[in-house]
């Protein structure tokens, strides 16, 4: 247990320290398994988590993200597997001296104690002393600007500043370790925008490690140095945001980061596919155990798409995003496609008319016809 | 006793929508309904203070037994009431956390008491208690603490379900506070408003409980009455009377103190039987 010794040499006020000495620790989670009766929530879970890198678990529900994160946490004990924190296996060690700060889905202030006095609770579980408990509660408050809160109780607080509050609180005993567990799902769209952006630049600027769970697939890839998809309590893919959206390793993660479109094509041989009227190679591996008939996996932005009487596609419908704009455009056999046309050019497309979709030969992905 | 039923449960926030319509119309039915209760309660009370009158009252005290009569019933609600929430409060949080599966077969449990008739009991009781409580005021004391068993997991149950215990515990954990605190400064001042409840329905239960008392052959304030009626009609009478206003000046006082500070936080007001404050079942998790 570090306790705090910052705070004390902290008398000016001002500065606000909360992860120590800037340096998180790292995390290895090796090999995980939990089940809860039939039910297998973790299947040999590994992961690593760099010192002060915010890592994302990423996946629907029931995949078991969030039981990997209360493992992490304490509240949950793996079946089998470790847990290192630091170097340090902790798997024994209860919950309340693993120093890790939460903030939880649900609101979790404490009901019957002002913002300041839940901010202080957690130092002064690590006895710290009334006035100086309190300064630093206030400075923690001050930094995720709700200063003028601290004498509010929970209900008086909007859901966006308790779960600031609860932010603070979680930093104030300059974790080890923070974990969010869907800290933003309850809230309204716009407040969790903010907040999204908030929480990342207070964990990049305090270099608290940090393991963030979510089934929104945006947040992830908005706030996360690496996200991890997972998939019926297994790690599908672990990449940097960019790489899992243009290289996603398998078609479950191809499809749930982002939108895909789904083509029939035929396999040829030396990993080549054949979909559209060309033939492109295969990216990856994936094709093992496939043959024939398949679906090509292209993203709306993969897809060339030019205006051309008799092409092989009618324009159905068009959907404005700022920028860019889709275009749905429906192929033979009843397949609906969506490409991304800059929205400057998507005037020359309206519904009914004829174009040719084609794939410009970039390695694709693909996966069993559904 | 029936004074105990003064529930006062305050809406968080009153409903912009309802309230006009509600000041227009003057709430005839609303009226006519409570000073029917009204009357169906203060008529015999009026009954009562005109048969015992009021020079009846002073006499009271001169009677022999009338102070140790109702100091044992006191000492009787006072131990009746520790035990009672020393026992339910640790027991009833780790149900609601460790095995919420078995809150059904609690609830059928802790009925038990009601559905048994005294006299089962007390003899049932009598007949195996060990020598050394027999005759003292704790054997009694503990057969009240089953009594009091059904209303006390009731109140705290409610209790725990108006807020997200589960969260709360484990916020407090891993904040780094262990069971002992989190119990303390976390638990207790959430279901403060439920042990006040469960406080008063115990103690109002002791106070007017007559059949194990007698039964077991302890002069308690009740027992006392109907014991002094034979010699005493009106004398009697007021002794009832002033029994109704003591206790009920006593739950005032218990609901006044509890009520205490729950206002400040926008807690659940003392409202002695309906405790939720608020529903979390749009914050249940994902089962994962």
């Amino acid at each position: 247990m570090t306790t705090n010794t910052a705070a004390g040499t902290e008398a000016g006020g001002g500065v606000v320290r909360a992860a120590g000495n800037g340096a998180g620790a790292p995390v290895a989670l090796e090999n995980l398994s939990r089940s809860f009766g039939a039910v297998h929530a973790l299947h040999g879970l590994s992961l690593d988590i760099e010192p002060g890198e915010l890592v994302a678990l990423l996946g629907p529900s029931g995949c078991g993200k969030t039981t990997a994160l209360r493992i992490l946490a304490g509240f949950e004990t793996a079946d089998s597997g470790s847990v290192t924190v630091d170097g340090k296996e902790v798997s024994r060690i209860p919950a309340a001296r693993r120093d890790m700060g939460m903030v939880f889905q649900s609101y979790s202030l404490f009901p019957n104690m002002t913002a300041l006095d839940n901010v202080g609770f957690g130092l002064r579980m690590r006895k710290q002393r009334g006035a100086h408990r309190n300064q630093r509660a206030g400075e923690l408050l001050e930094m995720v600007g709700l200063t003028d809160q601290a004498k509010k109780y929970p209900h008086q607080m909007s859901g966006g500043q308790q779960q600031r509050v609860a932010l603070a609180r979680a930093l104030a005993i300059e974790p080890r370790v923070l974990l969010l567990d869907e800290p933003l799902s309850a809230l309204d769209a716009k407040v969790r925008l903010q907040l999204r952006e908030q929480i990342r630049s207070l964990q990049q600027r305090l270099g608290t490690t940090t393991l963030f769970v979510t089934h929104d697939q945006e947040e992830a890839l908005s706030m996360a140095d690496r996200v991890g998809v997972m998939r019926e309590g297994r790690l599908e893919q672990v990449a940097v945001p960019s790489v899992l959206y243009a290289e996603p390793a398998t078609a479950f993660v191809a499809e749930f980061v982002g939108t895909m479109n789904r083509i029939p094509g035929e396999l040829q041989g030396q990993g080549e596919v054949a979909a559209l009227g060309a033939v492109v190679p295969v990216h990856g591996e994936t094709a093992t155990g496939l043959s024939g008939e398949v679906d090509v996996l292209v993203r709306p932005e993969g897809l060339h798409l030019t205006i051309q009487p008799g092409g092989n596609g009618i324009v159905t419908l068009q959907t404005f995003l700022g920028s860019v704009t889709r275009v749905s455009v429906r192929l033979s056999g009843d397949v609906t496609v969506k490409v991304d046309r800059p929205s400057s050019e998507a005037a020359a497309l309206p519904p009914g008319a004829s174009v040719q979709v084609s794939l410009p030969g970039a390695p694709v992905l693909v996966d069993e016809r559904r | 006793m029936a004074a105990v039923a003064s529930v006062e449960a305050e809406a968080r926030a009153p409903s912009p929508a309802s309230r006009p319509a509600r000041r227009r119309s003057f709430p005839v039915w609303r009226w006519v309904i409570l000073l029917l209760a009204g009357a169906y309660f203060l008529i015999p009370l009026y009954a009562a203070l005109r048969f015992a009158g009021l020079k009846a009252f002073p006499d009271i005290f001169k009677q022999s037994g009338f102070f140790s009569a109702i100091g044992l019933s006191l000492r009787l609600a006072v131990i009746t009431t520790l035990i009672t929430l020393v026992l339910m409060v640790p027991t009833t949080v780790y149900v609601h956390l460790r095995l919420p599966g078995i809150r059904r077969l609690m609830e059928a449990i802790t009925i038990l008491p009601i559905v048994i008739p005294p006299i089962v009991l007390i003899i049932g009781v009598l007949k195996v208690a060990p020598g050394f409580l027999l005759g003292t005021p704790y054997l009694l004391a503990l057969v009240y603490v089953i009594l009091a068993m059904p209303f006390a997991y009731r109140s705290l149950d409610a209790g725990l379900r108006s807020f997200d215990l589960k969260t709360m515990v484990e916020a407090s954990n891993s904040l780094g506070a262990g069971w002992p605190v989190t119990l303390w400064r976390v638990v207790l001042p959430n279901i403060r408003t439920a042990i006040m409840s469960a406080t008063v329905l115990t103690v109002a239960l002791v106070l007017g409980e007559f059949t194990m008392a007698s039964l077991a052959l302890y002069v308690t304030f009740p027992v006392w009455i109907v014991q002094f009626e034979q010699n005493s009609g009106p004398v009697s009478v007021a002794a009832s009377l002033l029994a109704l206003f003591v206790t009920w000046i006593l739950l005032m006082l218990i609901v006044a103190i509890g009520g205490r500070g729950a206002r400040r936080r926008g807690g659940a007001q003392v409202a002695l039987f309906t405790v939720a404050r608020q529903d979390f079942s749009q914050n249940m998790r994902e089962p994962e």
